[in-house]
């Protein structure tokens, strides 16, 4: 069969969620320049390696439902909250009506929200996993999206799934005001209690991730992981240099910048963030002893087959 | 400090230099201007309660600004007794952008809390116009969980432009000293009184700005962002701040319209700076009515109550 022929096969083998159409938007046989290193790279080749350049490594962005399915054990991810999505509270229109806004989003992605949540299993271990997608709105947060972040927390915790959360944002979305900033609250609550509950918490925080959004539920995380030379800040980079009037060191606010300053936990690169993230997982997310029922100090093994 | 006039108000700052000038002709060279003066007395006082009974957003975020407004350290002067100031966050440094201390206030031992801008230009810069680093807002949290360690309340003034856009803030982890309060204040086993006093400037006001009551004094403000970056993003052109200042819903009756603070107090005509011991009052007697009310609740049901409270917060849709 054709190579084009064979890669749609694959991913109706592979792809269960019925709105992975990222690629169905695109003709087959595309080939792509990588901006980093120019060379022109076949798009199936492109997705076979979740959208890395096979040359030099640069990490092209990555929509929100094939990153799900990156992470996901095959066939697994099932999605919830599919139909939560923004109103227009403040009726917010300078300059562009938030109305407008949205409804550009929604047609140009198929997503009724700039998040994607769901059950899944990764690396076996039943989580709830969540992604991002910066073409909704710079995937900023207003109420649906603080909401559907909240329920991701509730249901993980409920069902005692490991929540595995990736992140990319431009911050709070102004166009719904002081609700905006007030779901980093809300979103940072709901971090605290499956914290308290002592259900594993992975981010994984990608290019771009700024802003309000970064300064709440994002850093919360057990473990912070990021991609390589991925922007990740509070302020942004123009709105630093015009206050101190200064050009920015070299590599400010990359991946690595925070992996240096201490901030986060590895950078890590997107062909390895599944194993990395399910290694995470068995220490984790092991069957649940409640430490005080037992009196035992430690997690007991689940397997104890000694070999000595 | 010369009187620093808000734009709007200069046509009432020229009359009132008109009527000075026409008391001097007519002390000076006895000119009988007796009617006159009368009549531009009461042009002045109409003026007065016009310009002021009703300001725009934007205005109000003048009088928020102003400099002679009350800062949180003449609120904790004022309302607080014997006072022990924390300093340090037991990593870094003293950032002097944030206030925190234990305190009296009307006989409740508290943990207050606060952002301090400065009264002169020294005192700004020491202070970081009341902008803080991570330091800062480490401090506060340090403050919270001793508050909850030994059972004190914690009062909290909110007056900042917002966290501090810098290297050396993004390189300590901006982002994460304020996620880390957020997480903190949500589920703090005390009381948490916030008191909007003057700017509320998006997550470096939020670090220290919400809990179980929100109270907003009339001119103060609090955003998600500042009506001139707002207007930078989607005009190109910070001119058009009083535009997004509306846009945006940042009035404290706005706020309370979102079912995100609970109360407002009432400011003197022309704004707080007119009579900071009538403020003073008003908000000592609100956080006096807060604390009484909740320090007799059960930790786990305000614990339970605030965490609803912060999840009901947001208007979204369900369904096709
Ligand atoms: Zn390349």
């Amino acid at each position: 069969m054709p190579i084009s022929d064979w890669f749609k096969a694959r991913e109706g083998r592979r792809y269960t969620v019925a709105s992975a159409e990222k690629s169905a938007d695109l003709p087959d046989g595309v080939w792509l320049k990588c901006p980093s290193c120019k060379h022109t790279i076949y798009q199936g080749v492109l997705e076979e390696n979740v959208y890395v350049c096979p040359h030099c490594a640069h990490h092209f962005e990555l929509y929100a439902h094939a990153r799900v399915l990156s992470l996901a054990d095959e066939g697994t991810f099932e999605e919830t909250e599919s139909t939560l999505s923004s109103l227009d509270p403040l009726r917010f229109s300078a300059n562009k009506p938030y109305t407008e806004s949205l409804a550009s989003a929604k047609d140009k992605t198929g997503m009724a929200e700039a998040v994607v949540t769901g059950r899944a299993l990764l690396g076996g271990h039943p989580v709830v996993l969540g992604a991002m997608d910066f073409r909704f709105v710079g995937a900023s947060m207003g109420s649906a999206v603080g909401e559907k972040i909240a329920r991701a927390f509730a249901l993980a915790e409920a069902e005692r799934r490991g929540l595995v959360l990736v992140i990319a944002s431009g911050g709070a979305r102004m166009q719904e005001g002081m609700l905006s900033l007030m779901q980093m609250a809300k979103t940072s609550a709901a971090a605290e209690r499956l914290s308290r509950a002592r259900v594993p918490y992975i981010s994984i925080l990608t290019n771009p991730t700024y802003g309000g959004v970064t300064a709440s539920f994002p850093v919360l995380a057990d473990i912070i992981l990021a991609e390589p030379g991925a922007l990740i800040g509070f302020t942004g980079p123009r709105v630093i240099e015009q206050t101190i009037r200064q050009s920015l060191p070299k590599g400010f606010q990359t991946a690595e910048f925070l992996e240096e300053h201490g901030m986060i936990d590895e950078v890590v690169p997107r062909t390895e963030l599944a194993s990395t993230v399910a290694r995470v997982l068995d220490y984790l997310s092991g069957p649940e002893v409640p430490l005080a029922a037992t009196g035992a100090a430690c997690r007991v093994p689940a397997s104890t087959g000694g070999d000595e | 400090m010369a009187q620093f006039v808000m734009e709007f108000e200069r046509p009432l700052v020229d009359l009132e230099e008109k009527l000075q000038e026409l008391k001097r002709l007519d002390l000076a060279a006895d000119l009988e201007l007796g009617e006159e003066i009368k009549e531009l007395e009461a042009e002045i006082e109409q003026l007065r309660v016009t310009l002021y009974q009703a300001l725009s957003p934007w205005e109000r975020v003048q009088v928020a600004r102003h400099p002679g407004r009350p800062k949180t350290q003449d609120y904790v002067e004022a309302l607080c007794s014997e006072v022990v100031e924390l300093n340090g966050d037991r990593l870094y440094g003293d950032d002097e952008a944030i206030f925190a201390g234990l305190a009296t206030i009307a006989g409740h031992r508290c943990m207050v809390i606060g952002h301090r801008k400065g009264k002169s230009t020294k005192e700004n810069i020491r202070r970081n116009f009341g902008s803080p680093h991570p330091e800062g807002l480490r401090k506060a949290r340090r403050a919270m969980l001793m508050a909850e360690k030994f059972g004190l309340p914690v009062v909290t003034f909110v007056d900042t432009q917002g966290a501090y856009p810098g290297v050396e803030a993004e390189e300590r982890g901006q982002a994460w000293a304020i996620a880390e309060n957020l997480a903190t204040l949500s589920a703090l086993r005390v009381p948490i009184v916030a008191v909007g006093i003057g700017e509320g400037g998006s997550g470096g006001a939020l670090a220290i700005g919400f809990g179980d009551r929100l109270i907003m004094l009339e001119n103060a403000y609090y955003s998600v962002i500042s009506p001139e970056a707002c207007a930078s993003i989607l005009y190109k052109d910070a001119g058009r701040a009083p535009e997004t200042a509306s846009c945006l819903r940042m009035t404290a009756e706005d706020l309370v319209g979102l079912g995100i603070a609970d109360e407002i107090i009432a400011e003197p005509l022309g704004g707080a700076h007119r009579d900071p011991s009538a403020v003073f009052a008003a908000v000592e007697r609100a956080v006096i009515a807060a604390l009484s009310e909740l320090c007799v609740q059960d930790a786990d049901a305000l614990v339970e109550r605030r965490f609803e409270r912060l999840s009901a917060i947001g208007v979204y849709a369900e369904g096709e």
